[in-house]
């Protein structure tokens, strides 16, 4: 049997290797967006950003193990926000997220919160992203990928999928829900006198090729390390509410 | 053959099969391999209709100077994580 599938997939990977192509990604650079709608998706984000806050006192009071958690999650998040992965099937880099499993284990404000900083970070030192842009970037990184995958994520438990299952299926729709809000973004400022729709549906399906494949494995990623997490201290999933009885 | 080797090869050529598909919708987009796509991406989308992006306020890409800075912004990220990993998941800790 592997001397039929190893060539295939051999083949398979050579191919995609071979004849390549580009494709869309997150961050908007700087300048991009007219002002009129950095100002508009500012205004969207800092009410998110100001709700984290509040939510990272609150919870780092309650909760003795808090503050290493947020460390290490807005590390993780600055890391694999600017990580490129090589994607066969487009022939490009691109990143992913991170936003699922920070928004399952911080909660999907304090996920923005993070995202903001990390993003800022990124903005201004890395030339990637943007100031102008940063709104932006935190709407569509921030809010939609962590409500999207803390979305995911509680409702599969309410079905009582195990616990790998919850955290796959919050990292895959936090990255696509990334990448849809991205295609909005430039759709809505970018669109001119056309209608917005047309653009915002070419721009999504240029996506696919790079986010198809790096969605699936972000909720690999996200699943394995809630599961790893489980395994070394479930008294932190506990105490996070992430898992209310302890079992998978 | 058995029949469940038929099947695993058959899902084998259609893993092949969508992944070659979606190459090739790629492929009819632009033929830069492995280009940094945050940035590439936007910047055509922007200039297609009529926006180009302003350089950096702080501008590190300038050489091999990015380099150094992903390598700084690594390391301190690498630091933070392990530092607070070994607070949380040591055994000392527990």
């Amino acid at each position: 049997m592997r001397r039929i599938i190893l060539p295939l997939v051999c083949i398979a990977f050579g191919y995609l290797f071979v004849f390549t192509g580009t494709a869309w990604a997150m961050h908007i650079s700087e300048g991009i967006l007219p002002l009129k709608w950095a100002a508009v998706w500012y205004l969207v984000a800092i009410p998110f950003l100001v709700m984290g806050i509040f939510d990272i006192k609150r919870r780092s009071k309650t909760t003795p193990s808090f503050k290493p958690l947020l460390g290490l999650i807005g590390a993780l998040i600055f890391v694999i926000s600017c990580m490129p992965v090589p994607v066969p099937t487009a022939g490009t880099c691109s990143h992913p997220a991170g936003t699922g499993i920070s928004a399952i284990l911080i909660g999907p404000l304090m996920s923005v919160f993070v995202t903001s900083i990390a993003l800022f970070i990124q903005a201004l030192f890395l030339a990637h992203g943007g100031i102008t842009t940063w709104g932006a970037d935190i709407v569509s990184m921030g809010i939609a990928g962590s409500f999207a995958g803390y979305a995911a994520f509680k409702i599969l438990r309410k079905f009582k999928c195990s616990l790998f299952v919850c955290g796959f299926a919050a990292g895959l729709l936090a990255d696509w829900a990334t990448y849809i809000a991205t295609s909005f973004e430039l759709a809505s400022a970018l669109h001119g006198g056309k209608s917005m729709f047309p653009v915002f549906y070419a721009i999504l399906i240029a996506f696919i090729p790079t986010q198809l494949p790096l969605g699936i494995l972000e909720g690999v990623l996200t699943g394995g390390m809630l599961v790893f997490v489980y395994n070394r201290r479930p008294d932190i999933l506990a105490s996070l509410g992430v898992l209310k009885e302890v079992d998978k | 053959m058995s029949r469940k080797n038929g099947a695993k090869i058959i899902t084998v050529l259609l893993i092949s099969l969508l992944l070659s598909a979606s190459n090739h919708f790629a492929f009819a987009q632009d033929n830069t391999k492995w280009s940094g796509v945050d940035k590439t991406v936007v910047e055509k989308v922007a200039k297609e209709h009529g926006r180009s992006a302003w350089p950096p306020f702080i501008n590190t890409d300038q050489g091999d100077l990015l380099l150094f800075v992903f390598l700084i912004a690594g390391v301190s990220a690498g630091f933070v994580m392990g530092y607070n990993f070994r607070k949380l998941f040591s055994k000392k800790e527990d």
